[in-house]
């Protein structure tokens, strides 16, 4: 794989990994090919799928962030042929190559970016002024194919604003607050900070602001709605946003289902997909949707509330299985709890994450990763298509015991 | 000068007087030696060394001329005495570290010979502190016998583009290559950190370099814990010299530019590292 990037693009590239840094601590590099193994449910305006993926997920799947790069994003691309490459490798050292973003502009004239099979190592060479070349091997590892599910054109709310009208309202929110709730109406949107209990409500500092349907440059609200997502993980496609000054599109269904944010131009796709609480204002409540009446579950360092809405749908399918297209799972993403686990056969992930959970259905597994990887933990059978809800149900009562 | 008459008596008992209109010529350049407590001092009548030594496997000093001071008196062809470097520093800045415009402190450093203190008059605004600090035993320094004669290879580089490759080395690292050749990559930096290897090359021909010669293909390795301290005197530096010898020895030579205008040098004399030299 060999890609050259250079002039106002080595920033362009510098900036979506220090973006990606804020979501995860690895980076998955995957050169796209035609076709079949394209994240199929994204609807963007590259029209060639031979595009660079550099993706990144948090350890709880409740954030995963996608920058796709088209070939004209290069000022030369070629991938390798025959086999799927994909790899990881720890964020720190990719951004530790794109140190100081300030100085690229105005020393960087171009970066080159070479696979290396036979060690394992993916080079990357900035040409900079004054005769400088600055080399860095980094050792990657294999990886699965990552990618989020979701369908923008299912969503009923969704707009399109200035990324400086969200940066100048995160900026009244203190920077260590975790979550934000989001309220839409016909003609307006507010924005306000979670506050989990209601006996803390009465404590805490409650800030709010409302935004009118005219400051947006596309407002479409086809059902009133409220959803609770973290902004820590927002702010970073913010900064992306800003500095390339790209508006910010937004896109939402319904509490429990995850809130995308989307940054396009002709040669780049940027998507951002946070999980959202299944209630916006509230203690978990009942779930009528899916097989899961998951309620109360004992408190633990993550979120009190129903964890299962607050994880991504995710696709982490090893590369000999990443044939099969996704998109005829998609129709409704929202109303089975993960769709894609029912169709696709899995292989275990080589994720030390899911190793904690494939131990078989004998335990539940890690409270976090419950919902996410049952997929993964139950061998492939042709039965899993017809009896998910069974399955799910005998995961939730053994949770409901512990509680 | 104000601060002239505080000597005045005692001239005839100090063996060494130096005054400096701005304390901070002095200061800043010992910033860039500052790590390690004690410092030697040696004075002639070139002016005044300061150095200091760690692990006998790195040395630096800072050499300020006598051209720099308003006065320089010195009544034998060597004075030499070990101070605590972290104490002058504090006194120096004894009006405070951050500068303000338009205002800077007078310094006048009198010493009356072995055993005695170090004595310092700092004045700022008219007002006058005086500081006395302890001298002890200079302990022997090492002679790295660093001489031009064995210097293998050289370069000199004009130390922005050096600064900007230090502030991103891979700090996991533990050793720093130097490799330095008549041909490509003519003048190479190397760190093996835990992510991977990563490798600064300056070329020959850059307009950063001010001066390429070198005769034979060297590769030496350097502990990164013993060259992070060059980084401060590489930071307040305008020009660096490089020179490896036939053992191997790095020399790191930093010209320093004062508020004045005036020159003022630090050099870094390091070991390589034992374990893995090649050629």
């Amino acid at each position: 794989m060999q890609c050259v990037v250079t002039g106002g693009n080595v920033k362009v590239l510098a900036k979506a990994i220090h973006s990606l840094s804020r979501i995860g601590e690895e980076l998955y590099v995957e050169p796209q090919k035609d076709g079949v193994s394209c994240c199929a449910t994204v609807r963007n305006t590259i029209t060639s799928s031979c595009h660079l993926a550099l993706r990144s997920v948090n350890s709880s799947r409740s954030a995963y962030a996608c920058f796709l790069f088209a070939p004209l994003f290069f000022s030369r691309y070629s991938i390798p042929n025959g086999k799927d490459f994909r790899c990881k490798i720890a964020i720190k050292s990719v951004q530790s190559v794109f140190r100081s973003v300030a100085t690229l502009e105005k020393t960087v004239e171009k970066c080159h970016i070479e696979l290396d099979e036979e060690n394992d190592r993916l080079t990357f060479t900035l040409h900079c002024k004054h005769g400088l070349l600055k080399t860095h091997n980094l050792s990657y590892q294999d990886s699965e194919s990552l990618q989020a599910m979701f369908d923008k054109d299912a969503c009923t709310t969704n707009f399109r604003v200035n990324p400086r009208v969200l940066v100048d309202t995160v900026a009244h929110f203190p920077p260590s607050l975790e979550e934000v709730t989001v309220t839409v109406s016909d003609e307006r949107m507010w924005v306000r900070n979670y506050v989990e209990d209601e006996t803390e409500r009465s404590k805490a500092m409650l800030t709010e602001l409302c935004l009118a349907s005219d400051e947006f440059d596309h407002f479409v609200v086809k059902a009133h709605n409220s959803f609770t997502f973290c902004l820590k993980e927002l702010r970073g496609l913010l900064v992306f946003a800003e500095s390339n000054n790209l508006p910010v599109s937004m896109y939402f269904k319904e509490p429990g289902c995850p809130v995308v944010l989307s940054v396009t131009d002709s040669v780049m796709e940027g998507n951002f997909v946070l999980a959202t609480l299944s209630d916006g204002s509230s203690p978990p409540k009942n779930k009528s949707k899916g097989a899961h009446t998951q309620q109360s579950l004992p408190p633990d360092d993550f979120m009190n509330d129903d964890m299962d809405s607050y994880l991504i749908a995710m696709d982490t399918s090893v590369a000999s299985s990443a044939a099969e297209p996704p998109a005829s799972t998609l129709t409704d993403p929202c109303t089975s709890k993960l769709p894609e686990a029912n169709h696709k056969t899995r292989t275990h992930s080589e994720e030390e994450e899911e190793e904690e959970v494939a131990d078989g259905p004998d335990r539940p597994p890690n409270k976090k990763f419950r919902s996410l990887f049952f997929g993964s933990v139950l061998p492939p059978s042709p039965q899993m298509s017809t009896q998910p809800v069974t399955t799910q149900e005998v995961l939730a009562s053994d949770s409901e015991d512990e509680s | 000068m104000p601060l002239s008459t505080q000597c005045q008596d005692d001239d005839k008992k100090y063996v060494l007087v130096a005054s400096l209109d701005n304390a901070r010529n002095l200061s800043n350049i010992l910033k860039a030696i500052t790590f390690k407590d004690h410092a030697i001092f040696t004075a002639t009548s070139n002016g005044l060394q300061v150095t200091v030594e760690y692990c006998k496997t790195l040395q630096a000093s800072a050499f300020i001329q006598t051209e720099i001071f308003q006065e320089f008196t010195i009544k034998e062809d060597l004075v030499a005495f070990q101070i605590n470097l972290t104490v002058l520093l504090d006194c120096l800045n004894i009006f405070g570290g951050s500068p303000v415009a338009g205002t800077s402190t007078a310094l006048q450093m009198c010493y009356k010979g072995y055993g005695y203190p170090l004595t310092l008059y700092l004045e700022e605004g008219g007002v006058v502190t005086v500081c006395k600090i302890k001298t002890q035993e200079p302990e022997e320094l090492i002679d790295f016998d660093f001489c031009s004669t064995n210097v293998i290879n050289q370069v000199i580089l004009q130390s922005e583009s050096l600064k900007e490759a230090f502030s991103e080395l891979d700090m996991t690292s533990e050793v720093l290559t130097i490799t330095m050749s008549p041909s490509r990559p003519y003048f190479r930096l190397s760190t093996f950190g835990n992510s991977g290897n990563a490798h600064y090359d300056y070329s020959k021909d850059s307009d950063m370099m001010e001066m390429f010669r070198c005769t034979k293909t060297q590769t030496n390795r350097y502990k990164m814990s013993l060259l992070k301290p060059s980084t401060k005197a590489l930071a307040l530096s305008c020009k660096v010299s490089v020179r490896t010898d036939n053992r191997g020895f790095l020399s790191l030579q930093y010209l320093i530019r004062n508020d004045d205008g005036q020159h003022s040098y630090v050099d870094f004399f390091c070991c390589p590292d034992e374990e893995g030299e090649e050629e």
